[in-house]
């Protein structure tokens, strides 16, 4: 086996450690840490009528409760193997059918999301880096912890208060044609975006230290090819080690902005799901949640030796 | 012995801690210094004056705003800001500066218990991990990997899902949510220290292992630390107004920053205020607390 697989061999079964450690935390805050799970899931029901103790006891029996947590756990682990997380109290629906029906608005949304920050995180970064006139650096740089401060369910309300309301641009709430997509982009992306500011502008800077920068400029390269054609092309590769947090962000971001603007989605589910205590499927997005940081760190990684070969003998070595 | 070496150590080895004041600099000498410094930063000048006011808010709201926050006068509903009312009046005649202060009691109790929780639980986790290392600071440290793999809002929305509603629980939430950082951080400062020469010496006079820890791993620690925790209180105050957005928090009429502003929401095609101004009220608590960080972490030891 040679160093490559060996290196991408490990990676995996890292990933598969960090997902069924994530399925255990998430099993023992949702399930050992509340008294009863079923009489807090009676008392959030919404036909609103308590339930008598030989009703309780069928829910136990039905969700497998009254069963030792020993065997509860190694069950809904086996499920949760196969896919299943189990059915939603609520109206009895399939965890893993609710997650699927609700990703494809919330994909939407992250992917929207992602180009405003790449965008806007990439211009700060790009001018940052570029420009000669110490204010202007001073007062980019300053943008990103300017927009990491600002609540964001507040930042899409301003803009649904200005453009929605005060000038009657764009709809403020719904799904419905890409005009109704550019606000919750826009609140999605801003956060996101300064995360990729912040590490891009450092590795730009970084790159730009570097001796081939130096040796480009030597031979009359111009500011702006070396800024695009030399630095960035190398600073681009460290910055996509973040793109699990970024895609992180998005993903836990869209509870807000959904709930904000009004939109379909998983960050709707779980809010809706935390409200009547329906577990499975606040399990179900929990590790879904997992999933996705795990998967692309893991695509990134698989990824990153292709694009930059010192790394795999790096980590063989 | 050891006492004089720590501090000699502590004093050299911590210079971002901003407690590497030389101890010959009398009294004057520091106080000149300070003054100084805060001279020459206006920014910081004013982020302290509005965290020291969000503090009186918090902690004695009747001085800043006399008024009952949960009583209105119907009659002047939705009035907008004016001489009256400096930031206008809710749908129930309420006046929103009112609320806004006594608001920031609820929303403050929330961030310190979330620091707390995530201060102590991260620390101890991360004094552990450093001082026993081995087996024990593997699994704590997967243990805060996996932490950091789900994302924030959705770890504390599930441990909501558990604990149920209130300002107490959100609080606990978020706090669980920010172990990770303070494990990691608290590591690698025990770490560091461990391998100093005040530790090796303690040790070879015959210190016990719960001394040392006592002595001289948690004060050398406590500076780097102490700093993580003033930024995490921003990120907390963050988390706990959007879990309070989303309905978690405290029940109405209490008023929470983060359930003003969705009490407003309602009311936006008309009110702009009602949204705007806690929000605005988040948003300078948070840059002052990030401001104040920055000039404890670094800027201070950095200006002689």
């Amino acid at each position: 086996m040679g160093p490559t697989a060996r290196y991408l061999l490990r990676r995996a079964a890292m990933a598969v450690g960090v997902l069924w450690a994530a399925f255990t935390v998430s099993f023992v805050v949702l399930y050992l840490l509340p008294g009863d799970p079923v009489a807090t899931m009676a008392s959030g029901g919404l036909d609103g009528e308590p339930l008598s103790p030989e009703q309780l006891d069928e829910l136990r029996a039905r969700y497998g409760l009254d069963q030792p947590l020993v065997v509860q756990y190694g069950t809904r682990l086996w499920d949760a193997l196969h896919g299943d997380f189990g059915t939603s109290i609520q109206n009895g629906q399939d965890v893993r059918g609710l997650i699927l029906e609700a990703l494809p608005p919330t994909v939407q949304i992250s992917l929207a999301g992602l180009v405003v920050a790449i965008v806007f995180g990439g211009a700060v970064a790009m001018v940052a880096t570029y420009t000669r006139a110490h204010w202007l650096r001073q007062v980019l740089m300053g943008l990103p912890s300017l927009a990491v401060s600002l609540p964001v369910f507040w930042v899409g309300l301003m803009l649904v208060q200005v453009f929605s309301f005060g000038l009657g641009l764009l709809p403020s709430v719904g799904a419905n044609g890409p005009q109704a997509l550019v606000l919750p982009a826009i609140t999605l992306g801003l956060p996101t975006g300064a995360l990729v500011a912040q590490v891009l502008a450092k590795s730009l800077s970084q790159a730009l230290d570097e001796p081939y920068v130096a040796t480009a400029r030597a031979k009359g390269v111009g500011r702006v090819d070396i800024h695009l054609r030399h630095a960035l092309r190398n600073a681009a590769l460290p910055a996509l080690t973040v793109l699990g947090t970024v895609v992180g962000n998005l993903l836990a971001g869209s509870v807000v902005v959904e709930t904000v603007f009004t939109r379909p989605g998983i960050g709707r589910l779980t809010v809706a799901a935390v409200g009547i205590q329906d577990i499975p499927v606040v399990q179900g997005v929990v590790v879904f949640a997992a999933t996705v940081f795990v998967v692309v760190n893991l695509l990134v990684d698989l990824v990153y030796p292709l694009l930059d070969p010192r790394i795999a003998t790096e980590a063989a070595r | 012995m050891t006492e004089l070496l720590v501090r000699e150590v502590g004093a050299g080895a911590a210079p971002g801690s901003g407690t590497a004041v030389p101890v010959a600099a009398s009294r004057r000498e520091r106080l000149a210094r300070l003054l100084r410094f805060l001279r020459q930063r206006p920014g910081l000048v004013v982020s302290i004056v509005f965290v020291a006011l969000v503090l009186v808010a918090a902690f004695a709201p009747a001085v800043l705003a006399p008024a009952d926050p949960n009583v209105g006068v119907p009659a002047d509903r939705l009035q907008a800001p004016g001489a009256a009312h400096v930031f206008g009046t809710d749908y129930l005649g309420r006046d929103v500066y009112t609320r806004v202060v006594h608001g920031a009691a609820l929303s403050l109790q929330a961030t310190v218990i979330a620091v707390a929780v995530a201060l102590v639980v991260g620390g101890l986790f991360g004094l552990l991990a450093g001082f026993v290392r081995g087996w024990v600071d593997e699994g704590l440290m997967r243990f805060v990997d996996v932490l950091l793999a789900i994302p924030a809002v959705l770890l504390s929305l599930a441990l909501i899902t558990a604990l149920g509603y209130g300002t107490v629980n959100v609080a606990i939430a978020v706090g669980v949510a920010s172990v990770a950082s303070f494990a990691r951080v608290m590591r690698s400062e025990t770490l560091r220290i461990r391998q100093s020469v005040y530790v090796e010496a303690a040790r070879s006079v015959g210190t016990r292992w719960y001394v040392t820890l006592w002595r001289h791993v948690l004060p050398n620690a406590a500076g780097p630390v102490m700093v993580l925790a003033v930024l995490e209180f921003g990120l907390a105050i963050l988390a706990v107004s959007s879990l309070s957005f989303l309905g978690y928090g405290a029940p109405p009429p209490a008023p929470e920053w983060g359930s003003l502003i969705a009490e407003g929401r309602n009311y936006m095609a008309t009110a702009w205020w009602l949204c705007a101004v806690p929000g605005a009220a988040i948003a300078a608590t948070v840059l002052s607390v990030n401001r104040i960080s920055r000039a404890i972490d670094g800027e201070w030891a950095r200006a002689r």
